[in-house]
């Protein structure tokens, strides 16, 4: 076997990433407190610089490249630039609350651009050894992120939670591999699939891996029944570490599973059809029934995830391409409304003040009617009232399943939808009909806070009024 | 001549010990550690076995790499624990019980 040199230039926008986060790193050492805005800005502008990267890399057609486990291809680069996007916002909407909290450090940075590293490995990966890598970098990253508050009990108690789930579901992912492996005999996702599709007859031992890997992947997204870290992550994390684990990871996690079910395991799709049905039920009517008890906004905002995890499965198990685009473009419009929503408790909050309770917003008009607005756009947009966004990646993945006949699924769905509907309507309520509690302290976000999240709030309503841009874009990338 | 199935059982029978060990244990959160280890370390029991047995060595390379990040992994778990333990001066499991609903 000869070493032949690989093509660096696909995997361009991993390896600046990886330099500026191991510069940020070494720079940040040598910074005084009044100066760390200097890391933030560094951090920034890595994201943009990879995304221009990305930009300037994108291609039509899909390349492989160090030994076919790294592949570039459409669906990653709108994926990636996603990421980045969110990522910056994140970063963005968290200066302030960092800063009130004295968490405004370089590790938040750090361990943040590490994680996008990690999904953005994952995003590409094209062999179950860099799925493995991508996963772990971004979980570890984020274990940590988690406990990133150190005096705090709920955020280390959520870490703990989190790190012993977490590792769990990698072992099952794991141990589903080593099945792969051991009958594929390859650790290649293309030569994977070729070798189960051409498999005639028993695939029992290989449905017995397949549980593993789709027990690991539920872990990761959160579905129903394996979401028992996520309420407690969200609710016990810093909300700005909440918010960088509610947005990005999830385009993550989708990717990792379009990467092994439907590039690795296409002949399997019967198999693994059956256990993303069971998985979307059940994480349509837990996740939309559980979150209407909640008092805590983001543990609200938790459940209503795993809810949105069900109608990603949705797009997901049609198993057609109009079914993944769908998925895609609902969990690009999931990210672009959680980032609002777990944004506006950013925006509310102060030292002191979580602004987490859904009490903690009633009478929002009265003090703050643009934001009142800005979060009623965001919340019919996740109940999926037209014409917001949510409406139409709604509309797309229910549109998935009719298209394969599953009417009783998408019955399902606009059901638990519309039970839904109730516990987002509420937050409605609570800020234009009751009254304020007083001595809640005036909102004092910063400028640039208030100027993106208002951005975002009404991407949410212009990409809602034209729908067609973003899902062409994701039929394009995966057809 | 020890044959593929043995080493796979052995890799099962650790596994699921493993795992059970997760769920039953109430007390400890390092024994708690210590099972999401063994489970990997099982894992890496069924990786050498097909590895060897196929004649591929993707799989002894895929071993070392799980062995480097479980190393990370425990690293930040013990760090995990020592946050957790200087907020409640307790690693009993049944403690961890503040966040609810």
């Amino acid at each position: 076997m000869s070493f032949a040199m690989p093509d660096f230039m696909p995997a361009l926008p991993e390896m600046f990433l990886l330099g500026m986060t191991c510069l940020i790193l070494l720079l940040d050492l040598f910074l005084t407190e009044r100066s760390r805005v200097v890391t933030y800005l560094l951090a920034q502008s890595t994201l943009l610089g990879a995304l221009l990267l990305t930009f300037t890399l994108y291609e039509e057609g899909r390349a492989l490249t160090f030994h076919d486990t790294f592949v570039i291809d459409p669906m990653g680069s709108v994926l990636k630039a996603v990421i980045y996007l969110a990522t910056f916002l994140v970063f963005l909407y968290a200066k302030d609350y960092l800063r009130a909290r004295n968490m405004f450090k370089g590790e938040f940075y750090i361990l943040g651009l590490f994680g996008v590293l990690g999904m953005n490995i994952l995003v590409s990966a094209h062999s179950l050894l860099t799925i493995y890598l991508g996963l772990e970098l971004l979980s570890l990253s984020m274990y940590a992120m988690v406990a990133l508050q150190r005096d705090s009990l709920a955020a280390s108690e959520a870490a703990m939670k989190y790190f012993v789930l977490g590792a769990m579901a990698s072992a099952m992912l794991l141990y589903g591999m080593s099945m792969l492996y051991g009958i594929t005999g390859s650790l290649d996702l293309g030569h994977i699939n070729s070798s189960t599709a051409a498999m005639e007859g028993n695939q029992m031992v290989l449905a017995f891996g397949l549980v593993f890997i789709v027990v690991g992947v539920a872990f990761k997204l959160g579905a129903v029944p394996f979401h028992m870290w996520l309420p407690d992550v969200y609710h016990g994390a810093p909300t700005a570490v909440t918010l960088y684990l509610s947005s990005a990871p999830k385009l993550a996690a989708f990717a990792m599973m379009m990467r092994l079910l439907v590039d690795g395991l296409a002949g399997l799709q019967e198999q693994w059809e059956g256990m993303l049905v069971l998985l979307t039920v059940l994480s349509l009517a837990a996740g939309n029934i559980i979150a209407i008890a909640q008092a805590n906004l983001k543990r609200m905002l938790a459940y209503s995830a795993i809810s949105h995890v069900g109608f990603l499965l949705l797009g997901v198990l049609s198993g057609t391409e109009v079914g993944y685009a769908a998925a895609m473009f609902y969990v690009i419009a999931y990210v672009i409304m959680g980032l609002g929503g777990f944004g506006m408790i950013v925006l509310m909050s102060r030292a002191g003040f979580e602004a987490d309770r859904i009490e903690d917003f009633k009478g929002l008009n009265e003090r703050s009617p643009w934001f009142a607005l800005m979060m009623l756009i965001l919340m019919f947009s996740m109940a999926g009232v037209p014409p917001f966004l949510g409406f139409w990646s709604k509309l797309a993945v229910i549109q998935a399943v009719i298209a394969v006949d599953m009417l009783w699924l998408a019955g399902a769905a606009v059901v638990f939808s519309v039970i839904g509907a109730f516990y987002y309507l509420r937050i409605v309520k609570v800020m234009y009909f009751d009254k304020a509690e007083p001595g809640l302290p005036a909102m004092s976000a910063s400028l640039d806070l208030r100027v993106m999240l208002s951005a975002n709030s009404l991407a949410v309503l212009g990409l809602g009024l034209f729908p067609g841009g973003l899902l062409a874009l994701c039929v394009a990338t995966l057809a | 001549m020890i044959a593929l199935s043995d080493y796979l059982i052995l890799g099962a029978i650790l596994f699921c010990l493993s795992t059970a060990g997760v769920f039953i244990n109430r007390k400890n959160l390092i024994i708690l550690l210590m099972c999401v280890e063994l489970m990997l370390l099982a894992v890496n029991m069924n990786f050498i076995a097909f590895s060897h047995f196929l004649g591929d060595s993707g799989g002894q390379v895929f071993v070392f790499f799980i062995l480097t990040v479980a190393a990370a992994e425990a690293a930040i778990g013990l760090a995990i624990l020592v946050v957790l333990f200087r907020n409640r001066r307790s690693i009993n499991v049944a403690d961890l019980d503040s966040l609810k609903g």
